[in-house]
């Protein structure tokens, strides 16, 4: 027996005799804003009345099925009509739905108002990440699952939050009405944060509006809820919900972060610097689909290790990059292969290029060293 | 063979559904390997497309037989009725389903693409189309040229087909066969001028929605003409051989029908393709 | 009833002795019951591969962490194993009994076109050998999900195009079968027996049959829109071509919601015949059960963006399939309460079929509750893409369908064999497969309220006692089927020898021919009073 199968076997009993210390959560998670409580209640009263219907009908057959078995010698009575009978049990039914409709439309209403917002965020969805763009405040950036590989492979113990954390999260401040504009980039994402009661397909092409208003400050974790390919489920949503003040002071942040970034494009970086920055990208970002040994998933992922892009010339005599070519690859994308010029920055895309041509098996002698410098020149 | 035709007729053993499941195997799985690229994909399609042709011959001409024999009784020709009714609704169903995404583009998704400013700047989302991202510029199919004279085309193909039609009903076959002859040629001018629009349009099926749902919708319908056109020349060449009789002649009945439909569903894109 | 049969006309060569044997008896078919035996096995043996599929899932999710299989293959799976169950098994076992059943219960010789019949069945194996063998081709199978929306189909490989294809082909061959069943039920009823005498399961299938014909070319037009996409350069489902990636979702739902009721009204037929069977008492309320089928299927064409939410339609087209929705519950009702009514004061007994049947109705009402939750909008947008839904359509498909089909196949094995199942055997198999659905399913509402997706191969630690709940729980379900196989198997070798009427409350022409069936009934018309 392998060491897999030994561990798997081990977990398994191990939770078993976990289980009684841990929540066997039996209902929607605790609704945070106006909408998510609203959905909660309207999910409660659908579930007793149905319940109740549940209980009659069913308390009818079981006594039928007591009373009325031939071995007990219950001789069959003929009948198989009853007009006033069929004409009840059709009306009545119809009368509870036209209540159970009326609050129900209510909150369709009350969802669907995306006017009079305080704040807009434009929310992308990729193949697998969030792209979180702060429309008018110049704040924007990608949000990937921080996980790590080792515990969800059962190499490490699993965190608490695990596969439930990413490395930027969304914040926002409290109080305020949150109009999120969500499309992708791609295929369909959806965007979904249960405690807010919004889940919202994004879609390639086209905006749709969701908001949220949130009182209480928190962390509130979602994950993308439509088919996205096959990492869907590893694309976590996390909203931190937090006073107007420290709101200010993290938009603040960001926006002195994205200006260190791009001070680094016009440095110039040693081989060893890029590669070990690189490393940690590709991890990030490419490892996914290409795997982290660079043997990538054929056919659809082709492997780094040997591949003549990566080997390959990547300026041509012009000086401008070659179409298909390393530097063409990375910023437009092909195919399943996204267009990375809006996702990552100048030392990102250098650092990247530079650690496939560099590591994973390859050596490239032409072309051996990308400089941010470059990329920026190549936008 | 009076015995035969009392009870309903429940044919022998036959290889032929064998045989389908054969051909639509080879063509489906050629067609496969052929969109992806792989050689041996195109020669076991026509090898499928051959074999289903054979198919179509040999069973039609069983049939036949076993009608021109006399072992269909009024009840099997009835069965044929209804068959020949559900299959055209089938059909309908189908162009239904084209005409509902047209309908869709033209009025949902295209209006919701104009209307976000964020993604597509400047883009109008108004018909005809061919997306925000496609730039070339084209001219939309006009519809009082080719188009209305394909009209007028069809539906004096109905005219002459009804006719014919009436010849078979009175007996009258030279006003039969003509009127054949007749409806096969015009459906078989359609289909000309039908491709020599193709061939003069100034945009392709990868022209955005619009050369889209042009080139589908009018596509399929024009397979269907030449479907259509197969069929009643096979019914002619039935006609030739004398299978018909003024109260027996449900083949003529059921091409006739499937001809009518084909009409109609060319007035729905004469409107909606073409026109508005 | 009395029926005039047995006198044979068989001057051709179609008559018991004539026809081939061995292999060339089921290729060249042109006999319903043959053609339905083979339908039914056809399904037995797809229920199982994608029940092995559903089996490789529950591994992977029993524990969080990836342990066994890797997303991409995981992807592979659940779309699988939803393609084959539903167009693989399900359906082809509804089939199956409409061939074997309707002529018989309807006094026809055989169905109205006995080779396209044939034709329909073996339009099932091009089918289904594309869908298997795409697991072997480089890529491995389609992972789009069974309903294959653009643009992530559009990202797939080989294998999506040849899924795309054997559906094409499944859609000839249901369409073709359908055309036959409602040309059989409106042409060749015994004389006398009326539309309003037809036994309820022949009425489920009549308007089965027209939901087919009307959907599946629907199907077939999104299908063929997806493989230009892929391969042609349209823009059908591309925003940058004016396009719109929800018009497939469109398409495909109008198509699928009527799928839906294809895969349960015929079951509704199934328990219309068992249950007043075992309660020796005729159906309540047969007219109104006649008129709520149709109602269902007039209904089911006007709710098929329930299953597209939030793909945020504008409120006025929200509103209008919530309610739309909402109302398809209340002949679902009245066919519920029929049901409870035909078993008030009757003189039951309990052997399998019965059992089945009265846990479907049990059941299957689960899984309409959890569907009248799921059509209220907000709440939808909560539970839309988790297992709440996956609990839900199991419960309809599963405990609904798929549930009934085994109760019907011990109600007629003694017709189809002549020999009575295994009846202890047969309530084994019930107790373990009724336990073990709810062993499985149940907690899956637990873990979608909580808020766990659908279609993920790992998990947060908050589910995992749960999943592993349901992990167990399949693991005896698949099992269970084993013992089906088996107890069918062994009716068929042999077992008590069953009369023409086994079940003394049983109605309707079938139990007037002797069991097993002879190889051709009613080649003179019965006559219905």
């Amino acid at each position: 027996m392998n060491k897999k199968a030994i561990f798997f076997i081990g977990s398994a009993l191990s939770s078993i005799s976990n289980s009684a210390s841990a929540a066997y959560e039996l209902n929607l998670k605790p609704p945070v804003t106006e909408i998510a409580s609203q959905i909660y209640d309207l999910h409660m009263t659908i579930l007793y009345v149905c319940i109740a219907i549940f209980v009659v009908v069913f308390s009818i057959m079981f006594y039928s099925i007591y009373k009325h078995r031939k071995s007990v010698g219950h001789k069959a009575v003929q009948f198989h009509e009853h007009h006033m009978l069929e004409v009840v049990w059709t009306i009545i039914p119809a009368l509870i739905l036209a209540g159970m409709a009326v609050p129900a439309t209510k909150t369709i209403f009350a969802m669907k108002d995306t006017t009079a917002a305080d704040m807009t965020v434009k929310v992308t969805g990729y193949q697998w990440k969030w792209e979180y763009d702060y429309i008018d405040k110049d704040v924007r950036f990608i949000s990937t699952l921080s996980t790590s590989q080792d515990e969800i492979d059962n190499k490490s113990e699993k965190g608490e939050n695990y596969l439930l954390e990413v490395d930027n999260p969304m914040v926002v401040p409290v109080g305020k009405k949150v109009r999120v504009l969500l499309t992708a980039s791609d295929v369909i994402h959806a965007f979904w944060v249960p405690e807010f009661g919004i889940k919202q397909d994004a879609i390639p092409g086209f905006i749709k509006e969701v908001w949220f208003k949130v009182d209480q400050p928190g962390v509130y974790r979602g994950q993308c809820a439509e088919l996205c390919g096959k990492a869907h489920g590893f694309m976590p949503i996390v909203v931190e919900a937090v006073t107007e003040e420290k709101y200010n002071a993290w938009l603040v942040a960001k926006n002195e972060e994205a200006k260190t970034a791009a001070a680094g494009s016009d440095k110039e970086w040693t081989k060893d610097d890029l590669v070990a920055q690189g490393k940690i990208v590709y991890e990030k970002n490419c490892a996914v689909c290409h795997q982290a040994n660079g043997a990538g998933l054929p056919p659809a992922f082709p492997a780094i290790t040997g591949s003549k892009i990566a080997l390959g010339p990547v300026f041509g005599s012009d000086g401008k990059y070659l179409k298909d070519g390393h530097i063409d690859r990375l910023l437009n994308g092909k195919g399943i292969m996204p267009a990375w010029k809006a996702m990552l920055n100048d030392v990102e895309i250098a650092s990247v290029i530079t650690y496939t041509r560099q590591s994973l098996g390859n050596a490239a002698t032409v072309d051996p060293v990308i400089q941010p410098s470059q990329i920026k020149a190549s936008r | 063979m009076s015995e035969n035709t009392k009870n309903y007729y429940v044919p022998a053993p036959s290889f032929w559904p064998f045989i389908a499941s054969t051909a639509l195997f080879l063509m489906a799985g050629g067609f496969a390997m052929m969109l992806n690229k792989i050689a041996t994909g195109k020669p076991l399609m026509i090898a499928g497309a051959l074999i289903f042709a054979y198919l179509l011959f040999g069973w039609f001409s069983e049939v036949i037989r076993e009608s021109v024999g006399g072992l269909l009784n009024k009840q099997v020709d009835k069965s044929f009725r209804w068959g020949m009714g559900w299959f055209i609704y089938s059909e309908v169903m189908f162009f239904a389903a084209f005409f509902g995404a047209l309908f869709y583009i033209r009025n949902v998704s295209l209006p919701w693409l104009g209307d976000a400013e964020l993604l597509w700047p400047g883009f109008a989302g108004t018909w005809p189309s061919a997306g925000p991202a496609i730039k070339e510029a084209f001219t939309p199919m006009a519809a009082w040229g080719l188009p209305a004279i394909n009209t007028l085309l069809l539906l004096t193909s109905g005219v002459t087909l009804t006719w014919a039609h009436w010849g078979l009903m009175k007996n009258k076959r030279n006003q039969l066969i003509i009127g054949l002859v007749l409806t096969i040629a015009l459906g078989v001018i359609f289909l000309f001028l039908q491709a020599m629009e193709y061939h003069e349009a100034e945009f392709t099926i990868k022209t955005g929605v619009y050369g889209a749902t042009f080139f589908l919708l009018t596509g399929f319908h024009g397979l269907h003409v030449t479907m259509g056109a197969i069929m009643l020349t096979i019914i002619l060449l039935r006609v030739l051989k004398g299978h018909f009789d003024s109260h027996n002649h449900f083949a003529f009945e059921a091409v006739a029908w499937y001809w009518h439909f084909v009409d109609v569903v060319w007035l729905f894109l004469f409107i909606f393709i073409y026109w508005l | 009833m009395s029926t005039t049969t047995t006198t044979h006309h068989d001057d051709h060569a179609h008559g018991d002795h004539g026809h081939p044997t061995g292999i060339m008896r089921w290729v060249t078919s042109t006999n319903h019951k043959d053609i339905g035996t083979m339908y039914l096995w056809f399904s037995l043996f797809m229920f199982m591969f994608a029940g092995a599929l559903a089996m490789g899932i529950r591994a992977e999710l029993f524990q969080p962490g990836l342990q066994l299989i890797k997303p991409e293959i995981f992807n592979q799976l659940t779309t699988m194993h939803g393609l084959i169950m539903i167009f693989g098994a399900i359906m082809p076992a509804f089939v199956g009994f409409a061939n074997w059943q309707v002529p018989l219960m309807i006094g026809a010789p055989d169905m109205a076109f006995p080779r396209l019949n044939n034709m329909s069945f073996w339009l099932m194996i091009p089918a289904a050998i594309l869908l298997l063998s795409s697991f072997f081709v480089p890529g491995g199978a389609a992972a789009g999900g069974w309903t294959m929306y653009p643009p992530l189909s559009i990202q797939g490989g080989l294998s999506t195009d040849m899924s795309i294809l054997a559906l094409h082909i499944l859609g000839v061959s249901s369409i073709v079968g359908s055309i036959n069943i409602i040309t059989t039920i409106f042409n060749m009823r015994a004389p006398g027996m009326t539309m309003m005498k037809m036994p309820m399961f022949v009425w489920t299938w009549l308007i089965t049959a027209y939901l087919l014909i009307a959907a599946m070319p629907v199907l077939a037009g999104a299908l063929t829109m997806l493989i230009t996409d892929r391969h042609f350069g349209t823009h059908f489902f591309n925003a940058a071509g004016g396009g719109d990636p929800v018009l497939f979702q469109h398409v495909f739902w109008f198509f699928g919601h009527p799928e839906v009721y294809i895969m349960i009204l015929p079951a509704f037929g199934i328990l219309s015949t068992i249950i007043p069977a075992f309660s020796r008492k005729p159906l309540f309320g047969y007219a109104s059960m006649v008129y709520a089928t149709a109602a269902i299927a007039v209904l089911s064409f006007v709710v098929w963006a329930h299953h597209m939410f939030t793909t945020g339609m504008p409120v006025a087209g929200q509103l209008f399939f919530m309610y739309s929705t909402m109302l398809i519950s209340v002949p679902t009702g009245v066919k519920v309460f029929n049901w409870v009514a035909t078993m008030w004061k009757g003189s039951l007994t309990f052997e399998t079929p019965m059992l089945f049947s009265i846990a479907v109705v049990f059941l299957f009402t689960i899984g309409g509750f959890s569907g009248l939750v799921l059509a209220i909008l907000p709440v939808d947008i909560q539970l839309q893409d988790t297992y709440y839904v996956v609990a839900h359509f199991h419960y309809v498909l599963f405990s609904g369908a798929a549930m009934a089909i085994m109760g019907g196949v011990y109600y007629w094995l003694p017709k189809w064999t002549g020999h009575m199942y295994d009846e202890k055997l047969g309530k084994v198999h019930f107790w373990i497969t009724t336990i073990a659905f709810n062993v499985t399913f149940f907690p899956m509402h637990f873990t979608g309220l909580a808020g766990m997706p659908r279609r993920i191969p790992d998990y947060s630690q908050q589910f995992a006692e749960f999943n592993m709940i349901s992990s167990y729980g399949a693991f005896a379900l698949g099992l269970s089927q084993i013992l089906f196989i088996y107890i069918v198997v062994k009716c068929i070798k042999g077992g008590e020898k069953a009369g023409a009427k086994p079940w003394d409350g049983a109605e309707g022409l079938e139990w007037t021919v002797p069991s097993p069936a002879p190889f051709h009934t009613f080649e003179t018309p019965p006559v219905v009073k």
